[in-house]
């Protein structure tokens, strides 16, 4: 099912990710993605996720189709000039996996093989408008595909909570004209913001899902407010983290942060996107709690 | 070495629609092939159009006292220009992009390299030959050397504090595209076609 087709139908569209091992053994995911993530709408695979090498999310998201689940293949250009990732693409399509998340990918230096070549041979927005070519049958060089063309739903990111939002919103336009179908956000801690920055993404047309992080610790707040873009938890909420230690490890206080903002912003967005970040099993609780 | 050619007579016809242009011609240095003739052409339509305020021919633009010296005497003639076209390799713009800071200050060349022996590039600005100078969509900042990915369709989700992901001394490349994008009002370029970079134009050249 591709999740163009919730949007569709008006549902509140709800995606949870999950991050490959660095093996190959999958048992585990497989069985906590069946568990914790079958009732949602599709499951993010990401695809070696701060550029750290991992299982590869094509596999991920097979394995996941097979157990019954809707994947989302997450495809960076990072690791892939435009001849690999279209060859990825028809793949996954071959496969049976229509939903896809085109990102341009963190760069190299940022995860365990920093020596590596960065590629970006094509970035988010090119890759978006390779899929569309592909989709009509004609591949970047101009060649024609062989039979019927692959079909996706083309997912997007943009980051609302960024300090540069002017500058996302231009590059978001820019992939609504190349072809993106729906976008995911990083991770919102901050609804004015989130609800702000809807008001003028609406005027593209596209559902977007609000992305949320459940914030696991004081330290995991103060980590991601110095090193990750984009992402800033308020001293509020990290109060709220501090208040009550016991609560806060056993993953309520977060659950509750995240049912809270999920609630404050849906009547502003067209479904949510929960990064779990390991806590895959807490899912259902924060859905349950935002009254989802 | 290094070798820049006239972009197409259509790009520059856009560049320059309805606009008074002054221009910049950057001769000077060895290591880079000018397109003489095609420039002195071009100015001589321009001038027939009554579209030119004024022009000069010069050398080491891209050295900023060198060059902040030659266009004083000029200033006037820039000032009644909407637009500056500039005539040199893509370290040569950006050097003007940045001294005349709220002109629209467009490349007519794109630069290309040559084997053997590369140009001095002399200070902060970087031009990386990419064969197709994105420049004029960048509000004169090169997008293949600010950018530490090279992005040519906007930023990536790294930017935090204005700074790169990969480097957080490093002021991230379409910030400063974006802020001087919306210093000129030229902010409708990046509703341009989406770019996918050609790897290939260099072997054309050497052709
Ligand atoms: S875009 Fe940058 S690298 Fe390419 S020709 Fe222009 S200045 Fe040089
Ligand atoms: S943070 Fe800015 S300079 Fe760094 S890779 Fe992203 S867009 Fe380029």
């Amino acid at each position: 099912m591709k999740i163009t087709e919730a949007f569709e139908r008006g549902e509140f569209a709800v995606t949870a990710e999950v991050g490959p091992p660095k093996g190959i053994h999958i048992e585990g995911l497989l069985e906590e993605a069946k568990t914790y993530l079958s009732d949602i709408t599709a499951v993010n695979v990401t695809d070696n996720q701060s550029s750290v090498m991992r299982l590869g999310s094509l596999g991920v998201c097979k394995a996941l189709k097979d157990e019954g689940l809707t994947p989302i293949f997450q495809l960076t250009c990072r690791d892939r000039n435009r001849i690999a990732l279209q060859s990825d693409l028809l793949s996954a399509a071959m496969l049976g996996i229509e939903n896809l998340l085109l990102l341009t990918g963190d760069h190299t230096k940022m995860g365990d093989h920093p020596q590596a070549k960065p590629v970006f041979d094509l970035d988010s927005v090119s890759l978006i408008h390779a899929v569309k070519q592909l989709e009509e049958g004609v591949d970047l060089g101009g060649n024609q595909l062989v039979g019927e063309p692959p079909k996706f739903a083309k997912g997007a990111v943009v980051s609302p909570c960024s300090d540069s939002v002017d500058a996302q919103l231009a590059k978001m336009e820019r992939k609504v004209r190349a072809g993106a179908d729906y976008f995911q956000t990083q991770a919102v801690f901050e609804p004015e913001k989130f609800i702000k920055f809807m008001e003028k993404a609406k005027q593209f047309g596209k559902p977007v899902q609000i992305g949320i992080i459940i914030p696991k610790s004081v330290g995991m707040a103060r980590f991601m407010n110095a090193n990750v873009a984009g992402v800033h938890v308020p001293e509020d909420m990290i109060n709220e983290l501090k208040a009550d230690k016991e609560k806060t490890k056993a993953g309520i206080t977060g659950v509750e942060i995240a049912a809270r903002i999920i609630r404050e912003c849906k009547p502003y967005c067209q479904g949510v996107h929960i990064m779990a970040l390991g806590w895959e099993s807490k899912v259902p609780e924060v859905l349950k709690l935002a009254g989802i | 070495m290094l070798i820049t050619e006239l972009k197409s007579k259509e790009i520059i016809a856009s560049l320059v629609d309805g606009k008074k242009v002054f221009m910049i011609n950057c001769q000077g240095c060895k290591e880079v092939r000018f397109p003489e003739q095609e420039s002195v052409e071009l100015r001589k339509e321009l001038a027939a159009d009554g579209k030119l305020t004024g022009f000069i021919t010069t050398d080491y633009i891209c050295n900023p006292e060198n060059m902040k010296l030659r266009l004083q005497k000029h200033m006037g003639e820039i000032e009644a220009a909407d637009v500056v076209l500039v005539l040199s390799c893509g370290v040569g713009v950006q050097t003007i992009a940045e001294y005349l800071e709220d002109k629209p200050v467009y490349a007519a060349c794109d630069t290309y390299p040559l084997p053997g022996f590369q140009g001095v590039t002399p200070l902060e600005y970087d031009c990386d030959q990419c064969g197709e100078c994105y420049l004029n969509l960048t509000g004169g900042i090169c997008p293949i050397t600010a950018c530490s990915k090279s992005l040519v369709n906007g930023q990536c989700g790294g930017c935090k504090d204005g700074k790169c992901e990969v480097d957080s001394e490093m002021e991230c490349g379409w910030e400063r595209i974006y802020r001087r994008l919306a210093q000129i009002g030229r902010l409708d370029v990046l509703k341009c076609p989406t770019q996918i970079r050609n790897f290939a134009t260099d072997d054309e050249v050497s052709k």
